[in-house]
């Protein structure tokens, strides 16, 4: 068995700019381990959102780009297609992904693009202090919601991969979390399986989403940052896998 | 790049003159720092003179650390900015480091000597005007850490003959958000007690 | 930092604020009905700000899923004669170029504020003058223009925003209000009073239900033969009228300089500085501050360039204003360039020490 803090290559030995207790971290690692475990280092080509996780190539040590707020799934679209046996994935933030890319995203998986979409949902905005995100839940108090997110005027959270799943064009959406061990090694399990569709060549879009804490803007300790994950996060976004065909 | 050294260690005697005081508050986050830079602006305002704080903002402040800078004149204010301060009130160790390089020759340090060790002073200017303050143990000994910054500012505007004690305890709840209006008296005391302490501390020569 | 939005009676006194808050409050006083945006530093405190401060005021506070939408939103609440506005930095502005462009062929009224950060791309979150080009070219397709204010204080940041929706609904034009990261981080004391609205013209024009008249339609399709042309002639001759009436300018200590700085924003207040040390020193400096970008004041720039001074421009740029000046020059003195782009801020010795050297020459000249 390995040793539980051993370093896997794709991921650089360098301490990360993230906050104690942000989930960020986990997800870095459980896909630099998938890599890893895939031996697709060579010809996996990352993408990094706009977003805290901006420098996510400061800590994968894969080829990666960095692109606009929101256009990942059209850069994977445009990297795919021109390089078809290459391992193409992006690492998405709420805003990057279900706000200012929405259609970027739909689209991709209209298309049925053979990519790879790590989606890190932690219901705000983190990395411009703490906004509401389409995914913040009814009552949460963020910086642009003082008094809580209203449904009536500033919406319903936004379940993405529900909307996805319904696209013939995504093979496979799963909603995980990382508020726990059990938890994140299911998390592994389904980015590994994310990319392994890639490899074998099924035609369609997989999309992990990942339940992620965001304890300084949630404004608690990490801890109760993760409780919240379980307690109040889950309900408005159930866990489990939507779609595998 | 043009001043002699003559002009250079007449420095803070220039400034009492031309009153331009550029000053940098520093430390980590918690400390109040955002506070105690926003009393002084609204002190200063208060006071009639011109006056700019500038914030260190965006991702820069979500390692921990805080800044802010404070400009106080009686001209218009050409940059908020400061690039190298003439006084500095370093709150933590990490904020010394950082900023006391910067400090102008014959400029003012503030720092909070309850934190910070006397021998992280090595490398300074030695032209510089350092006065430690414990403002943590004062702080607590009023019954509340968190007035350490108020402790320090009010070292800081004792050494300076900015503005009284008093002047920043009425800028207080201007700048104090009203739900911590019951902290009021112990800030007002910290102001006071580092005031008071400045008043009859001599500040070290390196 | 008295209680915010204490502004009873419309009168408030001096208070303490960031540009972004006092850009904010500002525009609420002057009457705006929509506040449509999405995050972005350094400029989050306005909508952070509108949050709180429009619900309170029953008035439209939307936080949109991108910067296309947000301009778009803009685009619809002016449409039907509303007071609309959006803020954004360098980024979102640069989605924002194709709303503009629809928002000038429509000729709806819109205010813009950019608080400008460091790019191209991403860039960083320093403040920066970089955007000078796409806000005084347009970044959109079409011959169009828009008027571009460029504030240099936090008071005059709060004074753009009522000016700003007044030449907005005069015109029935875009007003882009050009700040950066230090205008909307700092604060100054500021005073936000509310301001009488002049007279503009009637919104005829507006989108208000076809109730007892005939229809109204804002577009910006023209296909019959001539008849963009004509509605492009009839853009040109509304922004002739702007550069004819609206130009601003301050100029400061130019009557017998013997060089002249010519700076914007809060690049003009460092100049400021650096000019009374130069004339300490008994260097004639002065300054010549554009506070319409566009208009240009090429009327202003080229009667100081009427006598033999040396001109320098100095901006949080690699040069960009610097064009405009030369061409209003026009080749009549020297001008002269000193900037620093990405973040980086001159400093008042950078710009005294170019004075310095720039005017070593004339003191050859003349014993
Ligand atoms: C066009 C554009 N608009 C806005 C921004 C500012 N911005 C940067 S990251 C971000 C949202 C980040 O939230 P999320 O995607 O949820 O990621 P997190 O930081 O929470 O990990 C925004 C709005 C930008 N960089 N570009
Ligand atoms: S702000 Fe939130 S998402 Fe960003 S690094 Fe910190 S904890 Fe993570």
């Amino acid at each position: 068995m390995k040793a539980v803090f051993a370093r896997t290559p794709s991921l650089k030995d360098q301490p990360t700019h993230y906050c104690p207790g942000c989930g960020h971290g986990i997800a870095h690692r459980l896909v630099a381990e998938v890599i890893d475990e895939l031996d697709i280092r060579g010809r996996t080509i990352g993408i990094a959102p706009v977003g805290c996780s901006v420098l996510a190539y400061d800590y994968l040590d894969v080829d990666m780009v960095e692109v606009a707020h929101g256009r990942a799934p059209a850069v994977a679209t445009g990297m795919k297609r021109t390089n078809p046996d290459k391992i193409i994935f992006s690492y998405q933030g709420d805003g990057d992904l279900a706000a200012i890319g929405t259609g970027e995203i739909i689209h991709a998986a209209h298309r049925g693009e053979q990519i790879t979409v790590i989606f890190i949902n932690n219901a705000v905005f983190g990395m411009t202090g703490g906004q509401m995100a389409p995914t913040t839940i009814p009552g949460q108090v963020t910086a642009t919601t003082p008094v809580g997110r209203e449904v009536v005027g500033q919406g319903y959270p936004l379940q993405v991969s529900e909307l996805l799943a319904v696209l013939p064009g995504a093979v496979y959406v799963e909603r995980c979390s990382v508020h726990n061990p059990a938890r994140i090694l299911r998390a592994k399990k389904a980015i590994k399986h994310g990319f392994e569709l890639q490899l074998n060549g099924t035609h369609g879009l997989s999309l992990i989403e990942v339940l992620s804490p965001c304890p300084t803007y949630w404004r608690m300790t990490p801890a109760k940052a993760m409780e919240w994950v379980e307690t109040e996060m889950t309900k408005v976004f159930p866990l489990g896998c939507l779609k595998d065909v | 790049m043009y001043d002699t050294k003559h002009e250079i260690r007449n420095t803070r005697y220039q400034l009492r003159k031309t009153n331009y005081e550029e000053v940098i508050i520093a430390g980590f986050g918690g400390q109040g720092i955002i506070l105690a830079g926003k009393l002084l602006a609204q002190t200063a305002m208060t006071a009639g003179r011109e006056v700019t704080y500038m914030p260190a903002y965006g991702a820069e402040v979500r390692g921990g650390t805080a800044n802010c800078a404070v400009v106080i004149a009686d001209e218009p204010i050409a940059s908020p900015l400061v690039s190298r301060p003439n006084s500095l009130i370093a709150m933590n160790k990490a904020s010394l480091n950082k900023f006391g390089g910067r400090v102008k020759p014959g400029g003012l340090l503030v720092f909070n000597s309850s934190l910070i060790d006397e021998k992280n002073l090595d490398s300074l200017d030695e032209t510089i005007d350092i006065l430690p303050v414990p403002a943590d143990e004062f702080a607590v000994e009023l019954g509340n850490q968190k007035a350490s910054n108020m402790v320090a500012l009010g070292a800081y505007l004792q050494k300076t003959g900015l503005f009284s004690a008093d002047a920043a305890a009425q800028a207080l709840p201007d700048v104090l958000a009203r739900r911590y209006h019951k902290t009021l008296p112990v800030n007002t005391k910290a102001l006071h007690r580092g005031a008071k302490f400045a008043k009859t501390t001599d500040s070290i020569q390196l | 930092m008295r209680e915010k939005g204490d502004t009873s009676n419309g009168v408030s006194e001096r208070t303490l604020r960031c540009g972004n808050e006092a850009l904010a409050e500002a525009a609420v006083l002057a009457g705006l009905d929509a506040y449509f945006g999405y995050p972005i530093t350094p400029q989050n405190e306005v909508t952070a700000y509108m949050s709180k401060r429009m619900p309170e005021q029953g008035r439209v506070f939307i936080q949109s899923e991108s910067e296309l939408a947000a301009i778009n939103m803009v685009f619809g609440a002016s449409a039907t004669g509303k007071r609309a506005m959006t803020s954004s930095s360098s980024p979102g502005i640069s989605l924002m170029q194709e709303g503009m462009s629809y928002l000038a062929g429509a000729e709806l009224p819109a205010v813009v504020v950019n608080v400008m950060r460091g790019g191209p791309g991403l860039g960083n979150i320093a403040p920066s003058q970089g955007d000078y080009f796409q806000a005084t070219r347009g970044g959109g397709h079409g011959d169009y223009r828009t008027i571009v204010l460029g504030p240099s204080t936090v008071q005059e940041l709060a004074d753009c925003m009522p000016l700003a929706f007044d030449l907005a609904d005069k015109y029935r034009m875009t007003v882009v209000v050009l700040a950066d990261g230090i205008l909307g981080q700092m604060m100054e004391p500021v005073v936000l009073q509310e301001k009488p609205r002049p007279e503009l013209p009637p919104k005829d024009w507006a989108l208000t239900g076809a109730q007892g008249r005939e229809q109204n339609i804002v577009r910006s399709l023209w296909l019959k033969e001539g008849a963009l042309e004509e509605h492009n002639y009839k853009l040109q001759a509304k922004y002739r009228q702007v550069q004819e009436t609206e130009v601003r300018c301050e100029d400061y200590k130019i009557d017998d300089a013997d060089i002249i700085v010519i700076a914007y924003g809060v690049a003009a207040r460092i100049v400021r500085s650096a000019v009374n040390r130069a004339r300490q020193e008994g260097v004639k400096a002065g300054l010549i501050r554009p506070i319409t970008l566009w208009p240009f004041p090429h009327e202003q720039i080229s009667r100081a360039a009427e006598e033999f001074r040396i001109f320098l421009t100095v901006e949080m740029s690699c040069g960009q204003m610097v064009e405009d000046v030369k061409l209003a020059v026009a080749g009549k003195v020297p001008v002269l360039f000193y900037g620093r782009p990405g973040g980086g801020i001159p400093t008042v010795d950078d710009v005294l020490e170019n004075i310095r050297q720039l005017t070593l020459p004339l003191k050859r000249l003349v014993p």
